[in-house]
């Protein structure tokens, strides 16, 4: 069964001047899967997101979208001496993309530490994502040309049916910081879902959120997964969650990959349990 | 009841369209009505001043505000856009005669006058069609003031939008003040005039010629920031990292609001050389940028309502109703304090107290609107009952605590003193781990 690739990560190292970060990363994400990313605190998973999505160029590797290849860097100038990582002079091109134009090839993000726009409703902040794909410019937009005015209002429609997906409708004028902390959380993940992504990276996405509402999560993703049509790579402490939902599981540590399989296999693997497990439970 | 009675209540869009139509058309009435009746000597005519100038001054401080308080980019260049924008409209619109009497020690370069021209093309001076080619020049060049200040805004762009918040800042003054060096330098007399003034260019003596100019472009900026690109720029503004999360391309939209902003800047410059009659480099220092900023500090930053309130009082104030303070006379009697200056003083002393305690300005980020109007005078009675209802009590309690407060003040005193100290001297002692701390930061940030 060879499902279509969607991501494919390839021995990405992420070096900070000596600190490696993280290490010899490969990983695959296939249509319609969830996959997990765990590991214990500063094991470098949210600097893997921040290279797929395009905020840091890898030292040394390469990220390919749909069997395409969006990013590709090694070893330049001074970290040439420098470089501590593995297959050094495997990657010769250089391809760094701007993260609004990995996000347009469709990966969408949200952040671990909500990064919601402070001085904007609701409804504002999923218009935002949307703008990207704007085909008029800024004289029709600004001049309320007829183009513009049906994108505006396609776009409003469009946004307020994923407000009433998050049962956000209600809240949609209210300034985003002033909503609960979960229903954030829901804002950033429509706020994603605007974008029309076909990869989903998800980073802690039920952080501070009690056993219920990890539950209603869980059925969360799996829904928009399902209606979306996307794939979902995820970071998640809780355990519950992430062997819930996750079909297969990529598990770090000091940035190294130390094991990967299904959540049973995960669960039994002496060096995750080492590592991690063991210590939360 | 009174929480209905509280509640908003909307206008229909039709009603909103009609009140806007009915107040813009009754206030240009009212201008030029009085226009009409009050005569050059009446101390009233300072009124007409303060139209123009504060007419010209919203059209800056607005655009100011696009970039300072909607895209977030703190931008000090303003001063010298306006300058390129006076420049660019006086040496095209100068009368061929003329040209001879104003450069006076160089050989002038340009030729030619756009709005002369076209007054020849259209029927000659003196004809209807004249007068409507003057006009016609009048505004082509403005828009070319416009222009030029924006392709060399687009220029300065490029290497100076890659930088953030304070060094954008510094960088963008550095290129105002070079801009007003080389128009000064000698070696382009033959097209600036050197250090000397520029005059004899046509100018406006009506108020509505601002008013209208500045309206329109103001109206422009507003569609702006309500379509998606103001959106885009607003998302900026909030979260750089997030926007460009969202695919928002970080550095086109920083470029279109700074080019767009000093579009509007240039024009204001242009009608800036009408008003005062000549054009000279040597008031556009980054003084007049702070100018600007203050009054965008004052009007509320990100708020398009509070620039132009802001703008009309501020030059209000400094015009015309604080003048009183330099003449000499307190109360009717001499007074030697109030020599010409003193005006600063007291202005200088309002405005420390507006940023102290009303450090939001005037309008915080809310903008005028009709239902807000509505609803303000509609629980406005409602509003007072309560607050002189409450207003003994308050006192009276305000009264009661006093005595405690100022001897609890006094007692804190001397160890609120030496924890500020203690907290001063500490900073010095860690300011290594803050290094680190900062280069972590950078990298972070990369």
């Amino acid at each position: 069964m060879s499902k279509e690739n969607v991501l494919r990560v390839s021995d990405i190292t992420m070096q900070f001047g000596g600190v490696v970060a993280v290490d010899d990363l490969s990983l695959e994400v296939n249509k319609g899967e969830i996959i997990g990313l765990i590991g214990p605190n500063g094991a470098g998973k949210t600097t893997a997101f921040n290279v797929i999505t395009g905020v840091y160029a890898p030292t040394n590797g390469a990220v390919a979208l749909n069997g395409e290849v969006i990013v590709e860097n090694h070893p330049q100038g001074k970290m040439k001496n420098l470089y501590k990582g593995k297959n050094d002079g495997k990657y010769k091109d250089v391809k760094v993309l701007t993260p609004d134009k990995i996000t347009k090839l469709g990966v969408a993000r949200t952040f671990q530490n909500i990064r919601l726009y402070k001085g904007m409703t609701v409804f504002e902040n999923v218009l935002v994502a949307m703008h990207m794909n704007l085909e008029s410019g800024i004289f029709g937009a600004t001049f309320r040309s007829g183009k513009a005015k049906r994108e505006e209002a396609q776009m409003r429609e469009d946004a307020m049916n994923l407000l009433r997906m998050f049962d956000l409708e209600k809240n949609k004028d209210d300034l985003a910081t002033s909503l609960p902390y979960g229903k954030q959380r829901h804002l950033e993940i429509a706020r994603a879902l605007a974008t029309k992504p076909k990869l989903l990276l998800l980073d802690e996405p039920a952080a501070g959120m009690n056993p219920q509402e990890s539950a209603e999560l869980m059925r969360l993703v799996e829904r928009i997964r399902d209606e979306f049509d996307l794939s979902v790579l995820m970071i998640e402490h809780h355990m519950q969650v992430v062997m819930g939902i996750c079909e297969r599981i990529y598990v770090l540590d000091y940035g190294a990959l130390i094991a990967q399989g299904n959540p049973e296999e995960i669960q039994n693997n002496p060096r995750v349990i080492e590592a991690y497990l063991g210590v939360d439970d | 009841m009174t929480e209905e009675r509280l509640t908003a209540r909307c206008l229909s869009k039709k009603t909103k369209y009609i009140l806007s139509a009915a107040a813009i058309i009754a206030v240009l009435a009212l201008v030029w009505v009085l226009e009409q009746n009050i005569p050059p000597t009446s101390s009233w005519s300072m009124l007409f001043t303060v139209i123009k100038k504060g007419a010209i001054y919203s059209l800056v401080v607005v655009s100011m505000n696009l970039l300072n308080g909607f895209t977030g980019l703190f931008s000090l260049g303003q001063a010298g856009f306006m300058l390129i924008g006076a420049y660019a409209y006086a040496i095209f619109a100068i009368p061929v005669e003329a040209k001879d009497s104003v450069y006076q020690y160089y050989e002038p370069l340009i030729g030619f006058s756009v709005p002369e021209m076209l007054t020849n093309a259209m029927g000659g001076a003196g004809t209807v069609g004249g007068t409507l080619g003057e006009y016609l020049g009048v505004i082509i060049l403005m828009l070319f003031a416009g222009l030029v200040t924006a392709g060399i805004a687009f220029l300065i762009g490029l290497p100076v939008l890659r930088l953030k918040s304070d060094y954008l800042a510094i960088a963008s003054l550095g290129f105002a003040e070079i801009i007003r060096t080389i128009f000064q330098w000698d070696g382009l007399g033959s097209v600036t005039n050197g250090s000397n003034l520029l005059r004899k260019f046509p100018t406006f003596s009506s108020s509505l010629f601002p008013l209208i100019v500045s309206g329109l472009c103001i109206a422009i900026i507003v569609l702006l920031i309500n379509s998606s690109y103001g959106r885009a720029f607003k998302a900026i503004r909030d979260d750089e990292i997030a926007a460009e999360a969202m695919g928002v391309n970080l550095f086109k939209h920083k470029q279109l609001s700074f080019v767009i902003s000093s579009f509007f800047t240039g024009i204001g410059g242009a009608m800036l050389a009408m008003f005062q009659a000549t054009v000279n480099a040597t008031p556009f220092t980054s003084n007049m940028t702070y100018e600007l900023l203050l009054i965008v500090v004052i009007g509320g930053i990100g708020s398009v309502t509070g620039s132009v309130i802001g703008s009309f009082l501020f030059i209000a104030c400094s015009e015309w109703w604080l003048r009183f303070l330099d003449e000499g006379q307190f109360l009717g009697m001499d007074a030697d304090f109030m020599r010409p200056g003193f005006r600063k003083v007291v202005f200088a002393l309002i405005i420390i107290c507006i940023v102290l305690f009303y450090s939001r300005g005037i309008m915080g980020t809310r903008e005028f609107s009709w239902d807000g109007v509505f609803n303000f005078f509609r629980t406005l009675p409602t509003r007072l009952v309560a607050f002189f209802k409450a207003l003994p009590g308050r006192l009276v309690a305000f009264f009661k605590a006093l005595p405690g407060r100022i001897v609890k003040f006094f007692k804190t005193l001397p160890s609120r003193i030496s924890g500020k100290v203690k907290k001063l001297t500490g900073k010095t002692k860690n300011s290594k781990n803050n290094h680190i701390n900062n280069t972590d930061k950078r990298e972070e940030a990369q």
